[in-house]
């Protein structure tokens, strides 16, 4: 049980990097990943709201849509427990810890609208996890998602002194990156399998 | 007939369509809403249905959102749009499942994901907030098209060099090895990449070009 749950957070973080695999959260990896420190913020934010609405979400579709069979309207549910539960952590986080506010606070509205997040909780599903497994599956894809848009960020700052063809400056070699950075996830493909 | 012509190219609606599709054109000019279409971009099939779904809940949600405009209160609307959007992609959805069940499962949790589409969201906010219905649905058409442009020039490199096929068509012949890359995640990123060097090359910079680093809504 225990290795069954490491497997699926490890798979989540290299074989099936959400990023670089699965193509989700791409805008605010291209646009927030100038600097380091704004990655790692970001990417902490992440990580902490998939892990915690992918269970949400799980208990949302599980106990309450399908009892009454209402999964068509999973779009919704999904996309109104996602954007309650990030206004809610954002009014808890102003209210005890305004450091971290002001460190994570302007990311929060941003997180709503990625889709890596409402991806996490529609794989979830398609695939038939348990409760606790969605945890270490939306847990893994947010470590995943982290480790993707920092090693990124570290890559432009180094390449602010580098001579790039004009066309490709800015977003074109951001993608080239990623497609090199994909090759190399690639390369673990196979090291694990998650149990289906 | 050129009297005609001019008056087209004059009239607001074309201005509209045409900043959509090229001017504006979501993808090369802010480099938005690849998030959820890119991994699908490795058959043509799967595109040019995506796509499809892509013009329709673009162009219905503007219109909704522009007929209800005056009726939002603006703290609000926000979720309003996005509530909006999840409906029509619900429509989708269920339209694919009843009609083309082997597209849709291939499709998967892409087709959901249309929700958070930041196109969808950037038009309905950006544009259809603030104008009437009838200019909303050429702009939402348009901009659904020129993004369809490019998901479908993407698409056509990667399906023919990693499987030989268009359509599910076998176009090359015995001597073509297929590139797996090319169908592979990388391969998505590659051909992206490759598709705005070319356009930015031959278009003209416009003023806005700079990127502001800001977030992307």
């Amino acid at each position: 049980m225990t290795a069954q749950m490491l497997i699926i957070f490890f798979s989540a973080i290299f074989t099936d990097n959400i990023l670089l695999a699965r193509f989700l959260g791409m805008c605010s990896f291209l646009a927030v990943s100038r600097q380091i420190k704004t990655a790692v913020g970001l990417g902490a934010a992440v990580t902490f709201v998939l892990a915690c609405t992918s269970v949400l979400n799980w208990f949302v579709y599980h106990r309450l849509l399908v009892p009454f069979g209402l999964e068509y309207l999973r779009f919704i549910a999904f996309i109104i427990v996602i954007a309650a539960f990030v206004q809610f952590v954002e009014i808890v986080i102003e209210r005890f810890s305004p450091v971290l506010y002001y460190a994570l606070g302007i990311f929060l509205p941003l997180i709503t609208v990625n889709c890596a997040i409402l991806g996490v909780s529609l794989f979830m599903i398609i695939r038939e996890m348990g409760a606790v497994m969605s945890f270490f599956y939306g847990a893994g894809s947010g470590v995943g998602w982290a480790l993707a848009i920092i090693a990124m960020a570290g890559i432009r700052e180094k390449m602010q002194k580098a001579r790039i063809p004009k066309g490709l400056e800015g977003p074109g070699i951001t993608l080239i990156i990623a497609g090199i950075m994909a090759l190399a996830f690639l390369g673990l493909a196979g090291a694990l399998t998650p149990p289906q | 007939m050129p009297d005609m012509m001019k008056k087209i190219a004059l009239s607001r609606s074309w201005q509209v369509f045409k900043t959509g599709v090229w001017n504006e054109n979501p993808i090369f000019r802010q480099i938005l809403g690849i998030c959820s279409t890119l991994a699908i971009t490795n058959l043509m099939v799967n595109t040019v249905v995506m796509s499809a779904g892509l013009i329709f809940v673009l162009a219905c949600s503007n219109v909704t959102v522009s007929l209800l405009r005056n009726y939002t209160p603006r703290r609000i609307r926000m979720i309003v749009q996005t509530l909006i959007i999840a409906a029509y992609v619900i429509v989708v959805k269920i339209l694919l499942d009843a009609y083309l069940p082997d597209v849709s499962e291939a499709l998967g949790a892409y087709v959901g994901l249309i929700i958070t589409n930041c196109i969808i969201m950037g038009r309905a906010e950006g544009f259809a907030s603030s104008n009437p219905p009838w200019p909303s649905l050429v702009d939402g058409v348009a901009c659904g098209i020129g993004y369809s442009i490019i998901l479908i020039a993407i698409t056509i490199p990667r399906e023919l060099m990693g499987q030989g096929t268009l359509f599910h068509v076998q176009l090359l012949g015995e001597w073509w090895r297929p590139w797996t890359i090319m169908v592979m995640p990388p391969g998505a990123f590659f051909a992206l990449a490759l598709a705005v060097w070319i356009a930015r090359r031959h278009a003209e910079p416009p003023a806005a070009e700079q990127q502001t680093g800001g977030p992307p809504q």
